[in-house]
Order: structure tokens, then C-alpha cells, then sequence
């Protein structure tokens, strides 16, 4: 099978257009719901022909859900690993349903796509209900999670408990099974040495973060995932008022720390985050990290008005389509670290000359 | 390149300061940053699981408790306490009591409070068959597998739904 990303609704990644709220310093906002389908064992105890019934279930009630109505399914168990990452890098599947270091993922595990909603099946849970929004929303992000939670509950049977709420594999997870998560830019708060206590803060308000890409990532250019780190004993929107509230506060910190930089080390940084965008521009070879490290530059840049004529859009953009998986699709073939390397500076001088109007 | 400090070790650690409007790089390797208090890293918070597997670690290793099997998918608290997973819903019940106790330490909290759920009728039928279908294909596996005293006790669940 050879993964068609244009078949997916907005290539699975709606988010990208930077069109929400606050899209310079937040790039997306997700409600993430586990759920488990009652009378089968969870996915990773389950045989092969549960997880292929749970899928079945699942894409029939799919099928009759408006918000999934145009989605398309992907089944990651007839994956190569390239095309998994290639989900991986997009957020729609998680590193657990990936199984990236596997030649295989494990049977019936599949991802349905649509305009605002992404369905993982098979995962740690039976269901993992994604939706993402543009910027700062979670608001937007769980009324339509709740939504299709709601469609799909009608005609599947979920793993429910009387005290415990929705049941999950792991039971970090448990009662709401909700994970609410904004991913968020914090150069300014990295710059003025502001972050560790702003993350601290997080912490003792029972909020955690993690990197770019999740559990276990690393921070790589000032990308953090912030969300909230219980799931049982407070309302879904309690838990998402709480972490919007937290989030709003970490917001104007950036900003603040912003304004400070430019007033007390204006010419400084101006310097240093055109001389981001020149490497960019112009560099032969670019590491994974580096790129990442040198687009954190250019966004602050873009977002302190230093840098003008290039969109937030097209910063998201060179941030998923840079990485690995996206260049050897890009390339038609899988890529050594050196091959990556050198077609990485080559796409990002490509779209940051047209851009410019150079090319 | 060099520790701007001792001049001896990489530098590993690279500090942007703002001094009296001078933003100043600082070079570090890691011991004299450490020796200034530096924190070397942007410390990552302990993986929420890994804080989870403690606690689960923690409650007193109850040696009979121990080898309890959930009785529908044979998932012992030893598994759970190995994995952090629990089998199935049902583990939810079979393991109720020691369950409570960690959800206390890791959410604060052992009642949902959250959207109820109640499955409509129609889901309800499918269960039953659903459930009755895995239970023929763990039967089919544990006899494949010879083990025979699980199929036995699968045979039993099978023959209550029938
Ligand atoms: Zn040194
Ligand atoms: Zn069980």
C-alpha cells in the first residue's frame, strides 16, 4: 500500500493554517479522549481477531458519525515503518500506535481521518479520539471531542464503570479519559531564563509538559506540550477551564518576556534571529535539531515583528514537512542522516525563496 | 568548542544573559555550570507513568493479593504491578480494592465526576455477543496453546453466557 497524504481531509494536519488565536506563540490546541469498546479485552491483551472486531465496530459507528463523515481510514498495521512515521510526524498517530523501532505495527491498528476529528483505533485503548484545533481553542477542541464521543457512544458499548468512569488501560487515564494539551513557543521565557520557574508553576498546579512530540521527547526549539496531568474526580470542563486558564497566564509571561527582550537587548536579538533566518536561507546542510532550534529563531522573529513577509503558516509548514519521514516521501526513497540532512536545507531554502519572492 | 571557565573541558552548556542590555554568551561544560548552579538542562518532569509505576510499586507487595487473576482475561495484579497495564474492564472490578488506594495517590481522587455514561440498548446486544465471540476465540487459543486449566475455566464463562 503507498500512503496518499492528499487523500486526507486538510492532509490530517487542519492546525497548520495558523489561523486561531494566539498562532504565533501557540501552534495547536488538542482534547484527546481514550475510550474502550465493552466486552473485549483492551488492545494490547487482545488477540488478533478482538482488535480486528473492535475495528470493525469502530468503523461502523464511524461510518453513521457526522464529524467523521468524510474521514478517511489508514491502516497502520499495513504500514511500511516510513509511512507510520510519516503519521508520527503529523501528530495523527502516537508513538505507541506507530511501533516506529517495529517492522510491523500490530494488527487492527488503524487511524480514521477526517476534517476536525482523527480516530485512533488499537492503540493502548481500543479508541483514542483526537481532535485539533488552530492556536489557542481549547474550547473549540472539546465541544467537538465531546461531540463525537457522543456519536460514537450511541452505537458502541464503552468500557464503563459506575465510580470510576471510563475505563482505560492504564489507569492514569481513567474517568474522563480526557488529555487536554496545548503546544506552545516559549523562546522568550527560554531567552530570559524565566521558563524554569514558569514550568515549575505548571507543575504544582497539576499541569505537566513534555516535548514537541509528546511523552518521552525531548524540548527541542522551545516547543512545549503543556497538559493536564489527572483524569479522574474533576469534570471534562473543569480540567480543560483549568489548563486554558494556566495556559493564558504562561501566554502573557511570553509576551512580557518578549517585550523585555526587545526593549533591554534589542539590537542583540535582532541580530541573532536574522542570522537564524540567513542559515535557513542559505545553509547546504541541516540537522533535525538544528532546523528546529533555527525555525524557533525565525518564528520569535516573525512574532516580535523583527522579520516581516513570512507567514506563521508557512513557519508550521517547515516544521512537520522537515522532518525525516516527510523528506524521504519528498525524495521518493528512504534517506541516510547525511541524504536527510542536505534535502532538508534544500526544501526549506526552497520555501523560504519563494517566500521571498525569489523564486 | 572550550569551557569559557576552565578552559579544559566542551563546552556543553550555552547560556544567553542579559546584563545591563549586553546579552552576553556564556560557554560552559557541564561541571562548572553545575559548580555555578546552573541547571544544566530544562529538566523534563518525570514521565507521569514512571511516577505512576512507583506508586503502583510501593503498596505493600501482598503476597497472596499478588497472584489474583482477572477471571476474564487472566491478567494477575503481579502483571499489573509489572506493567502498569490493566487487561481488560473487568480487571477494574477484580482488582478494586488495591485500585482505589493508587487512584487515590495518583489523581487525588477515586470518583468520577465526569460525563456518565449509560449504554443504550442496542449496544447492550452487541455485547453480549461480543463478548461471547472472544471468549470462543481465547478458548480456541488456550486449547491450541494447551493450556488447559485456563480453557477450562473459559469453557465455564462461555457455558454462563450461552
Ligand atoms: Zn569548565
Ligand atoms: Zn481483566
Amino acid at each position: 500500500m503507498t500512503l496518499d497524504l492528499s487523500l486526507l481531509p486538510d492532509g490530517g494536519i487542519p492546525w497548520i493554517t495558523a489561523s486561531g488565536p494566539h498562532a504565533d506563540i501557540v501552534l495547536s490546541s488538542r482534547v484527546r479522549l481514550a475510550r474502550n469498546v465493552a466486552g473485549f479485552a483492551f488492545s494490547p491483551r487482545a488477540n488478533d481477531g478482538e482488535r480486528l472486531r473492535v475495528l470493525q465496530q469502530v468503523r461502523e459507528a464511524a461510518s453513521h458519525s457526522a464529524l467523521l463523515s468524510n474521514a478517511v481510514l489508514l491502516r497502520v498495521d499495513e504500514m511500511t515503518a516510513n509511512e507510520r512515521r510519516l503519521l508520527h510526524e503529523r501528530h495523527l498517530v502516537s508513538k505507541e500506535l506507530a511501533e516506529l523501532e517495529a517492522t510491523t505495527a500490530r494488527s487492527g491498528s488503524a487511524v480514521l481521518v477526517g476534517d476536525e476529528a482523527a480516530l485512533m483505533v488499537n492503540e493502548e485503548d481500543h479508541l483514542r479520539l483526537q481532535v485539533f484545533r488552530s492556536g489557542f481553542d481549547i474550547g473549540g477542541a472539546w465541544e467537538r471531542a465531546s461531540r463525537l464521543e457522543r456519536e460514537l457512544g450511541e452505537r458502541l458499548p464503552l468500557a464503563y464503570h459506575r465510580d470510576f468512569g471510563f475505563l482505560t488501560s492504564c489507569p492514569t487515564n481513567v474517568g474522563t479519559g480526557l488529555r487536554a494539551s496545548v503546544l506552545v513557543h516559549l523562546p522568550g521565557l527560554v531567552l530570559t531564563q524565566e521558563v524554569g520557574k514558569v514550568l515549575t508553576g505548571l507543575q504544582q498546579m497539576g499541569l505537566t509538559y513534555r516535548g514537541l512530540y509528546g511523552e518521552g521527547s525531548e524540548v527541542v526549539g522551545n516547543f512545549f506540550q503543556i497538559s493536564n496531568q489527572t483524569t479522574l474526580g474533576r469534570t471534562e470542563d473543569e480540567l480543560c477551564d483549568h489548563l486554558a486558564r494556566v495556559v493564558a497566564h504562561v501566554i502573557s509571561r511570553e509576551s512580557e518576556a518578549r517585550r523585555v527582550l526587545s526593549r533591554d537587548a534589542g539590537y542583540i536579538i535582532e541580530d541573532k534571529l536574522w542570522r537564524a533566518y540567513g542559515t535557513l536561507r542559505y545553509a547546504r546542510s541541516l540537522g533535525a535539531d538544528e532546523a528546529m532550534n533555527l525555525l524557533s529563531g525565525v518564528r520569535l522573529a516573525v512574532g516580535m515583528y523583527l522579520i516581516g513577509g513570512i507567514s506563521v503558516y508557512t513557519l508550521n509548514k517547515l516544521l512537520v514537512f522537515s522532518q525525516l519521514a516527510h523528506l524521504s516521501l519528498t525524495e521518493g526513497r528512504p534517506l541516510t542522516e547525511i541524504e536527510a540532512n542536505l534535502a532538508r536545507a534544500r526544501y526549506v531554502r526552497g520555501v523560504l525563496a519563494v517566500e521571498a519572492g525569489e523564486a | 568548542m572550550l569551557c569559557d571557565q576552565c578552559k579544559e573541558r566542551d563546552a556543553m552548556v550555552h547560556l544567553t544573559q542579559i546584563v545591563d542590555a549586553e546579552v552576553t554568551q556564556l560557554h560552559l561544560c557541564e561541571k562548572c555550570a553545575a559548580a555555578k548552579g546552573i541547571e544544566t538542562t530544562v529538566a523534563m518532569p518525570k514521565h507521569p507513568l514512571g511516577d505512576f509505576l512507583h506508586a503502583v510499586q510501593q503498596q505493600a507487595p501482598a503476597a497472596a493479593g499478588d497472584q489474583a487473576r482477572c477471571a476474564y482475561c487472566q491478567t494477575s495484579l503481579r502483571d499489573f504491578r509489572a506493567s502498569g497495564r490493566l487487561g481488560c474492564a473487568q480487571c477494574y472490578t477484580a482488582f478494586e480494592g488495591a485500585l482505589r488506594e493508587l487512584l487515590r495517590r495518583v489523581h487525588g481522587a477515586t470518583k468520577h465526576r465526569g460525563r456518565e455514561y449509560e449504554a443504550s440498548v442496542s449496544a447492550a446486544v452487541i455485547e453480549g455477543g461480543t463478548e461471547l465471540d472472544s471468549l470462543r476465540d481465547r478458548l480456541e487459543q488456550a486449547v491450541a496453546a494447551e493450556e488447559f486449566e485456563m480453557a477450562a475455566k473459559l469453557r465455564d464463562q462461555i457455558r454462563a453466557l450461552e
